[in-house]
């Protein structure tokens, strides 16, 4: 299996790339940062699951999808249910008119769980319903869109819809959902206090090796024959037809994967912030995980890691103090990393850093017998600019 | 038109090309077309501009739906099929403008199209081994593209563009090879280059060239075809419709 | 859900809900008409067309300020002097951002959606700093309050019937404006080609930049019809962009019949199961009826058969 050796996956600078991202990851920001600060800065990392998959969907595919808030509140609220159900047992809710079922039902006067939080008493589907749930939907989406050649602008509208609908269901729906606030006040995973400061750690690592997961399999499928197809076709759908691919097939399979890392990303959030509500669902949060992405470098998978980041970072500090100049520069920075610089963060250090640390490179002992260049490895596909999408 | 009597499930033809129509908003740009495609012939379509030469091209490789009529590829009937099916079963198809991937090397753009790991899970998979870049290398020598396998498919000349197109298709290897206007926009030593290597590549298998170049119609022709607002006007030999006065007034004449 | 009405309770309810949906088709139907002028001619879509929109209730809401203060006699005719300010308003400020930003884009038209999402959040954030976050009303005219009997329970609410009115007489303008003036050939010549509309001495650009503002004037018309079923505030436009591009999608996105007729079934639709199980779950229901059925006809629904 040479062919899959870490040669043919990764340039010396992807390597370099992931080594750095782990060591910020799992040294500088654990040891900088106390768990409340750290946690905070988890919630971050969980869009970066959505920005990755959208380098693999958009950056590469020339699907934008404006519904990944869709997929990354399923995973959520798959994980918060079994969550939920967990922190409602008879003892808890004792109180209650009717015991044993989550307090907004009672709220709102239900006296029976639904059928389908049913199943979410149990550990193992529910884990599986984070994956599932959401890639089957997108399969759905995408097979009745893809099949029947609705790409562009178009899918991103129906995609907009989609989440629109969903959240609007969401709040309307109070008795099943917990409405407008979600499904909050989450304490337990199996009997294990998830509010102490230990499962917080735990969290953030369990995050960081899951993100890491995700960026390894996007680095394989970018750097797959899968991934030149995805940038031919992007270019040239037709064409590829009559070199012999199914093109929907492959919409539909790297849709389907953004929608599988957006669940993750929003499981991982629930498990952090102890709550999913619909304000990550809809519209708005929506697009703007697609700006992480933008900001990052459409191509760039570790780009759209640091783009969720920096986004989220400014947003925190920036939209707390001045709220009014954050809807400002929310405005400016899609203008302007569309207008101006589309390649993003990813594309500024191709430009200018990467020569240099490219030198570097040469000199250094650890890189110096690494060559991923293989014979014919071509790297084009990977960094170049960003034309028609 | 000597074939045209031959019963529709002869088997001896590669392409039988029966009553085929199509009408875009009531304007026929191929009307009721019938043409038939031996084992190893090189058929030359001609025709003045707008006379449907790119279009039956389209109907057959699947890019048009056809209105009526029927295209059968060894007794498999493609009008049925998708682009891809139609690929897999054998026919490849050059386009009248270059059309290569662009944002790919040239290694990359070849290598997409040999045939195999054509569908999500192979091409995920997808090995690039021995076999794959032997083939791929060898290609490239027979294009003249073999100093240029790194080079980003955008910054080759036209022609290189064309010559990449042609080896996109030989790579598939199909037993259908249909170029629309292989040596158009190319100069002459170029077009000297393409004209040898069509000679090469034409062989051992079946192929449809759409050209206006007659000299080179005649250098590489078994049988020639004329086409006029979407009809068959002449077929034959070069040098039988070379002398059909009708062509000459329609085609040749100007 | 019908099993508790007689049938003339039902028919009288339909009628009802029927007529106050009069006002959501004339905005969907001025919305959907601006968004697909420009998606028909550069393939963007306008995610601002909704802030457009407010940009005309705000200027509605303005003239109507200044003749409560200044010309109080001719109050009851302000609305027709707003529809001009409010047109003319966001075809400016449409001119605008086309020469700023749209035409640096053609070809991307993903990036476009993306830039011009981007512009409605500085439009939002530029009304909240300019006219307050809180929502805004507009006083109707007396004698446009009123309504006419129709049946003891059915009435027929007359801002409505203007509304519908002028909606109507706008598309009409457009139609003529587009299929019978030399103007619209010149657009029509530029998205059949543009190269050789340019080649033939068209000034494409300038084509471009005055769709573009037109598409957004008749966004600002639509401004001065929803100020009369929804106060005014900075983010009350966004949440129209969805429904508006599913009722151009629906109508079948170069159809101008079509547009009326989607945008008439769809307004009504959300009107009259309004009535029935709510706002917000009649609203799930008609966008998930549209989008279902756009899965299986992409092409729309009124569609003739046309070349691709
Ligand atoms: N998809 C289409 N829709 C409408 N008309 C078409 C389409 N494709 C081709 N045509 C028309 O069909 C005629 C034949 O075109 P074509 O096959 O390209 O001619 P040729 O290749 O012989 O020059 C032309 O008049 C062209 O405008
Ligand atoms: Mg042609």
């Amino acid at each position: 299996m040479s062919n899959f050796s870490l040669k043919n996956m990764m340039t010396r600078q992807d390597v370099l790339g992931f080594f750095v991202l782990a060591v910020l990851l799992l040294v500088i920001m654990p040891l900088s940062m106390d768990i409340i600060r750290l946690t905070q800065f988890g919630k971050y990392l969980s869009f970066a699951f959505v920005a990755v998959g959208l380098v693999l969907c958009w950056g590469y595919g020339g699907i934008l999808s404006l519904g990944q808030g869709v997929f990354y509140g399923l995973g959520g609220y798959a994980l918060a249910m079994f969550l939920k159900l967990e922190a409602s047992s008879p003892e808890n809710t004792a109180i209650q008119s009717t015991p044993g079922i989550p307090d907004f039902m009672d709220w709102n006067r239900i006296t029976e769980l639904p059928w389908f939080w049913e199943p979410f008493n149990s550990f193992t589907f529910s884990l599986l319903a984070i994956l599932i749930v959401p890639t089957i939907f997108a399969y759905f989406i995408g097979f009745a869109m893809f099949k029947r050649r609705v790409g562009g602008v178009y899918f991103a509208i129906i995609t907009q819809a989609i989440s629109s609908i969903l959240t609007i269901l969401i709040i309307g729906q109070q008795g099943y959902t917990g409405g407008v606030n979600g499904i909050t006040d989450l304490r337990t995973l199996l009997g294990w206090n998830i509010r102490s400061d230990y499962a917080s750690y735990v969290f953030y690592f369990i995050g960081v090796a899951l993100l890491f997961v995700c960026l390894f399999v996007a680095q394989f499928i970018t750097k797959s024959k899968l991934g030149r197809i995805l940038v031919a076709m992007r270019g040239q759908e037709d064409r590829v037809r009559f070199s012999g691919y199914d093109v929907a097939n492959f919409k539909i399979f790297v849709f389907c994967v953004g929608a599988a890392f957006a669940a993750v990303g929003g499981a991982m959030f629930t498990l952090q912030e102890k709550f999913m509500s619909p304000s990550f669902v809809g519209i708005v949060p929506s697009i703007e995980m697609v700006i992480f992405c933008a900001v990052g470098g459409r191509m760039s998978i570790l780009g759209a890691v640091y783009g969720a980041i920096l986004v989220n970072v400014a947003k925190t500090y920036f939209g707390e103090s001045f709220p009014e100049l954050w809807l400002f520069a929310m405005g400016l920075l899609f203008i302007g990393v569309v207008v101006a610089f589309p390649d993003g963060l990813a594309g500024v250090y191709q430009k200018y850093c990467a020569p240099t640390v490219d030198k570097f490179l040469d000199k250094a002992p650890l890189f110096k017998r690494y060559s991923g260049d293989s014979s014919y490895s071509g790297s084009s596909s990977s960094h170049e600019p960003v034309n028609a999408s | 038109m000597n074939a045209a009597t031959a019963t529709a499930t002869n088997t001896d033809f590669v392409l039988a090309v029966e009553g085929l129509t199509v009408s875009f908003d009531g304007f026929k740009a191929v009307d009721d077309l019938s043409f038939y495609v031996d084992e190893k012939e090189i058929r030359v379509i001609i025709g003045p501009n707008g006379a449907g030469k790119t279009t039956v091209l389209d109907l057959i490789c699947g890019r048009t739906k056809a209105t009526s009529g029927s295209v059968k590829f060894r007794n498999k009937e493609l009008t049925t099929l998708k682009e891809h099916e139609i690929v897999k079963a054998g026919v490849g198809r050059k386009f009248q403008n270059p059309s290569i991937y662009e944002d790919l090397t040239v290694f990359e753009n070849l290598e997409l199209c040999y045939p195999r790991g054509r569908n999500v899970f192979g091409a995920l998979f997808f090995k690039r081994d021995a076999k794959v870049i032997s083939k791929v290398r060898e290609v490239a020598e027979m294009i003249n593209l073999k100093d240029e396998l790194e080079s980003q498919a955008d910054l080759l000349s036209h022609g290189q563009k064309q010559w990449l197109e042609i080896g996109m298709l030989l790579i598939q290897d199909p037993d259908l090879l249909m170029l629309d206007e292989p040596v158009a926009g190319m100069s002459v030593t170029e077009r000297k280059q393409t004209a040898e290597l069509l000679r090469r590549i034409t062989n051992d298998r079946s192929v449809i060239v759409i050209e206006h170049d007659m000299q080179f119609v005649a250098e590489i022709a078994d049988h020639v075809t004329v086409m006029h607002q979407g009809k068959i006007l002449a077929e034959g030999s070069a040098e039988k419709v070379k002398q059909d006065p009708k062509v000459i007034e329609v085609y040749l004449g100007h | 859900m019908f099993s508790d009405y007689t049938a003339t309770e039902l028919g009288s309810i339909f009628a009802m809900q029927g007529f106050a949906g009069l006002i959501l088709f004339a905005v969907f139907l001025l919305m959907a008409l601006g968004l697909a002028i420009i998606f028909g001619q550069m393939g963007v879509i306008n995610m601002a067309h909704g802030e457009f929109m407010i940009l005309g209730a705000y200027m509605t809401y303005l003239t109507s300020n200044l003749f409560a203060e200044y010309l109080p006699g001719l109050f009851d005719a302000y609305f027709f002097v707003a529809i001009v300010v409010a047109f003319l308003a966001s075809a400016a400020l449409g001119a605008f951002v086309e020469w700023a930003m749209i035409r640096r884009l053609y070809h991307r038209p993903l990036d476009t959606l993306l830039a011009t999402w981007g512009l409605s959040l500085l439009m939002q954030q530029s009304y909240r700093s300019i006219f307050g976050a809180r929502e805004v009303g507009v006083r109707i005219p007396d004698w446009m309050a009123g309504s006419f009997p129709v049946t003891d329970i059915v009435e027929l609410p007359i801002n409505g019937l203007i509304v519908m009115l002028i909606a109507i007489g706008v598309t009409f303008c457009v139609y003529l404006l587009m299929f019978k003036s030399s103007w619209g050939r010149r657009v029509r010549a530029v998205v059949q080609n543009r190269p050789m509309a340019g080649a033939v001495g068209i000034n494409t650009a300038k084509v471009d930049r005055m769709t573009f503002a037109l598409g957004c004037g008749i966004a600002g018309i639509a401004g001065s019809a929803f100020t009369m079923i929804g106060s005014t505030g900075p983010s009350a436009g966004q949440q129209y962009i969805v429904d508006t591009f599913l009722v151009v999608v629906f109508g079948g996105a170069a159809s101008l019949l079509g547009t009326v007729a989607s945008a008439f079934s769809i307004s009504q639709a959300q009107s009259t199961m309004e009535f029935f199980l709510g706002g917000s779950m009649a609203k799930v229901l008609t966008l998930m009826t549209v989008v279902i059925i756009l899965m299986f006809r992409p092409q729309g629904l009124f569609t003739l058969k046309v070349r691709k």
